[in-house]
């Protein structure tokens, strides 16, 4: 229902600046500013930057915050350093995915920030705040409060410093953060992003927020919208919700094993699941093809080998950094070894396609 | 406003009809191609493929997504526009100057069936 959409922040500006504005995780999101590849370009070649406001912010606290977020991440944070982030999954008993999400471990004991998807916060907090009995922590969705630009590229880092003054953001490194204010209001900034790109994500307050968008474009960075924020985490290998991961998909499914830390710890929701997966092999994985044609393979279109199906399409775009006809798709078993020949179903017609790597772009981090 | 050019005929899923003796060349319409953005395939069908009025007959894609094309009329399409399997863009730059296919029509009564023009704006404008 169009009127039960919400608003970001920055939702005026997105209006103003002439953006199409489509409804996405339960917000009304700005699509593109003028169109999908000129951004994607910007992002890959200069700077960008996107509002995701609309991602919720949830803190975990108290003397059993560590032993609890534990409990209910796949990833260890056990004795992580103050700063560090890791990303990660809320699993159900059955090892597949509640969300995906970035722990961020805060600068003072017992205190964490949960990034999570925009479409699964309601779900999630109530997720998290089930699991807590028994565990001595508070849980506070303040999704609603605080406010998210991602600023990506490479030259993100030159904007943050000389536009922004956020001089200690050029030493961050990949996946770590620091505590900054933005007159006198607290800002978590942290060298993390979505685009394969170098970049930041920069929580604030919805004002401060506001004023940072308004700084950032004056300067020359451009305004992206969240078509080329799928093109470009699509390019990278890097799973979206409800495509690469969802409620019926485990992380060894989705090839994010090295996420799940089944080995290095005892215990977490979903891990006995996860370790009986491993043990029994899987039945079906989410591989890279890659069309010899420029037909553009979409989500939900059949994977088939002589006229029988093997797969789907999970999202596949023409990829506008490597100009290839190319998707992830999640596959049976037998049929993800590299260079295996499969078809794709295209409206009527099939065309032939070769199992390749699920990243298409040789991604740009800052180590 | 997308522009329409006077003496085509025009189908409500947008695609538009210029008739030459009882060949029908088909393409999508200006206001089709602005309200997808940037193509970057066009799905074409073969020479030889016969077509009911109303059937799918291709694609036109965007990177976000792809539109499906319906034929307007009945018949054989004889020809398909190869340039566009290229240079898909052309229909962004000139919709009307740049057919799709090329289809031999075996009913031409259902011409009638199409709106000219003034209805075809007309429609438009109230989308």
């Amino acid at each position: 229902m169009e009127e039960n959409l919400l608003k970001t922040c920055l939702y005026d500006k997105h209006v103003a600046l002439g953006a199409l504005m489509s409804p996405f995780g339960g917000f009304i999101m700005p699509i593109q500013y003028t169109n999908i590849t000129d951004e994607h370009n910007a992002v890959r070649k200069a700077a960008g930057m996107f509002d995701v406001s609309h991602m919720g912010e949830i803190f975990v606290s108290g003397p059993d915050a560590e032993k609890f977020v534990n409990h209910i991440f796949s990833n260890n944070i056990s004795g992580i350093p103050e700063g560090k982030i890791l990303y990660g999954m809320m699993l159900y008993p059955n090892g597949t995915v509640v969300d995906d999400l970035l722990v961020y471990k805060e600068f003072q004991s017992d205190h964490f920030l949960l990034v999570v998807n925009a479409s699964n916060i309601a779900k999630d907090y109530e997720w998290i705040c089930a699991q807590k009995e028994g565990y001595d922590v508070e849980v506070v969705n303040a999704s609603d409060s605080w406010g998210e630009i991602a600023l990506q590229g490479p030259l993100a880092e030159k904007f943050a410093v000389e536009t922004l003054g956020l001089e200690p953001a050029a030493a961050l490194g990949f996946y770590t953060y620091y505590e900054a204010e933005w007159k006198g209001e607290r800002m978590v900034v942290s060298r993390t992003g979505y685009t394969g790109e170098d970049g930041f994500e920069i929580y604030c307050s919805h004002a401060a927020v506001n004023e940072i968008w308004d700084i950032l474009l004056a300067a020359g960075v451009v305004p992206c919208g969240l078509g080329c924020r799928d093109t470009l985490r699509f390019e990278a290998g890097l799973p979206l919700y409800g495509h690469e991961l969802s409620d019926e998909i485990t992380p060894l499914e989705a090839g994010l094993g090295m996420f799940v830390k089944v080995k290095d710890k005892e215990e977490f929701i979903g891990r006995d699941a996860i370790a009986a997966q491993k043990e029994a092999g899987l039945s079906r994985k989410i591989v890279g093809i890659e069309l010899q044609d420029k037909a553009i393979p979409r989500a939900g279109y059949p994977v088939e080998i002589e006229g029988q199906q093997v797969g789907v399409v999970t999202t596949g775009y023409r990829s506008i950094s490597t100009d290839r006809s190319v998707c992830v798709a999640m596959v049976d078993k037998a049929y993800t070894e590299l260079g295996t020949q499969v078809e794709i179903r295209i409206r009527k017609k099939v065309f032939p396609g070769i199992v390749c790597k699920k990243r298409f772009y040789e991604t740009n981090y800052k180590k | 406003m997308a522009k329409t050019v006077e003496g085509l005929y025009y189908s409500e899923s947008h695609e538009w009809v210029k008739v030459e003796g009882d060949v029908a060349v088909i393409g999508i319409t200006d206001y089709a191609q602005h309200s997808m953005g940037d193509l970057s395939y066009v799905d074409m069908p073969e020479v030889d493929d016969e077509l009911a009025a109303g059937d799918e007959f291709g694609a036109v894609e965007s990177v976000k997504a792809a539109s499906d094309l319906y034929s307007p009329v009945s018949g054989t399409v004889i020809e398909v526009n190869e340039e566009l399997e290229d240079a898909p863009e052309l229909l962004n730059e000139d919709a009307f100057a740049n057919w799709i296919i090329k289809v031999k029509m075996t009913d031409q009564s259902e011409l009638e069936g199409l709106m000219d023009a003034a209805a075809y704006e007309a429609m438009c404008a109230e989308a």
